[in-house]
């Protein structure tokens, strides 16, 4: 039943990719309409002032390191689904799964580290 | 009505030859066959083995699409050759090859024995948690309709091959179980009388199983007695997830009743006649 775990956590990953797409899309988008998070209504989503507020709202930080961990996981699962087609030996399945899985784990450590840095950088101005 | 022994026309047949231990390599043979109305394929073998070339080998026997033997590949189509007519694929020529995703054993005979393994891995067949209850003689499980059609259209499976030739997974996936044998644990898993999906479970949800399947629905398109092996995935896939989320109700297997008489009578059904025996 492990790959079905392996295979619920990946759908589950997709949902919230989507959820946190949208919510994207709404802000940085369609802020002109929505007006949602927008500190100067004056400036664009992405102007440095909107950005840096954004960054220093602990909501945004904690979106980020789960849209990077969902993202992470939804790929890089992807990914050894498609290197598993190539009809590989057990060996090497399991070596590709332990280097996915030191890979992602590297990228989040690395992702959460940036996002949490620029969130006190932001909060401090 | 037309004339059946009147010859229509000819067609070229380009039958795929490989013996291992004559050739290198896989090779094209083209054959001039005269065709009759309502000759099947398999019928253009036959005349090709009795008239011009007596070392051609294929692998049939019904002649009627009952048995899977002739599984073979008719315009690069997997289908059975004892149920598909010449004259309604073919004008001039007519390319006729072995099942893809097999080994060739010879010409046009695949080696269909991984496939059985895999099918056989998956407990084909009725399990019970008490073994005993299920090779006693003494008693029936009681079915409803409703519960027989819920996977009848699975049984329909006469295990030719098509599927797992038409399935684009397998054809870069050797380890992947394919469309028959995933077909064959959903038919068992909807049985009411079976017990054994906890078992199949470990098979199907393995790193080669269900998951692997990305929907092309080739298998679903080929299968030459109208079984829907994509259907069947999708649904094995959606109980693999909800069991490993401890969703939806497990019921337990039916009973077996111990005689006739002890299930629930019909309304308005006449008694049976008097046992003569």
């Amino acid at each position: 039943m492990r790959e079905t775990k392996y295979w619920t956590w990946h759908m589950a990953a997709g949902v919230v990719i989507l959820f946190l797409l949208g919510l994207h899309m709404l802000i940085m988008h369609l802020g002109g309409f929505t007006h949602l998070f927008v500190q100067n209504p004056g400036q664009l989503a992405v102007s440095r002032a909107n950005s840096l507020a954004r960054d220093g709202n602990l909501f945004f930080t904690v979106t980020y390191i789960m849209l990077l961990g969902v993202a992470l996981y939804h790929g890089l699962y992807g990914l050894r689904t498609i290197l598993f087609e190539l009809t590989l030996k057990p060996a090497a399945e399991k070596a590709i799964s332990a280097l996915l899985l030191i890979l992602g784990l590297g990228l989040f450590g690395l992702g959460t580290w940036a996002a949490i840095v620029v969130h006190f950088t932001a909060v401090r101005g | 009505m037309a004339d059946s022994s009147k010859i229509l026309r000819e067609v070229n047949f380009h039958v795929t030859r490989y013996n291992p231990e004559k050739d290198r390599s896989i090779h094209v043979r083209i054959y001039k066959v005269p065709v009759r109305e309502g000759m099947t394929v398999l019928d253009g073998l036959h005349y090709i083995k009795e008239n011009l070339d007596t070392s051609l080998a294929w692998r049939y026997s019904c002649r009627m699409g009952v048995c899977g033997s002739c599984g073979m590949l008719l315009n690069g189509h997997p289908t059975l050759a004892c149920n598909t007519q010449i004259l309604h694929i073919a004008t001039t020529d007519l390319t006729v090859g072995p099942l893809p995703n097999f080994k060739i054993i010879r010409d046009l005979v695949p080696d269909l024995a991984p496939m059985i393994e895999k099918h056989v891995s998956i407990k084909p067949h009725i399990v019970r948690q008490n073994e005993a209850e299920i090779n006693s003689t003494e008693g029936e499980f009681y079915q409803t309709p409703e519960e027989l059609e819920a996977y009848l259209q699975f049984t329909y499976c006469i295990k030719c091959g098509c599927c797992m030739a038409a399935c684009p997974t397998l054809a870069t996936d050797v380890g992947y179980l394919g469309p028959m044998p995933l077909t064959a644990a959903q038919r068992y898993n909807i049985d009411t009388r079976d017990d054994g999906r906890k078992q199949r479970n470990e098979q199907t949800g393995s790193a080669h199983g269900a998951f692997r399947c990305h929907y092309a629905g080739e298998c679903s398109r080929v299968c030459p007695k109208g079984v829907d092996p994509g259907k069947a995935i999708q649904y094995l896939k959606r109980r693999l997830v909800l069991d490993y989320l401890h969703l939806g109700s497990r019921k337990k297997p039916c009973a077996r009743m111990h005689g006739p008489g002890e299930g629930k009578p019909l309304a308005n059904v006449p008694p049976a006649p008097a046992r003569t025996v």
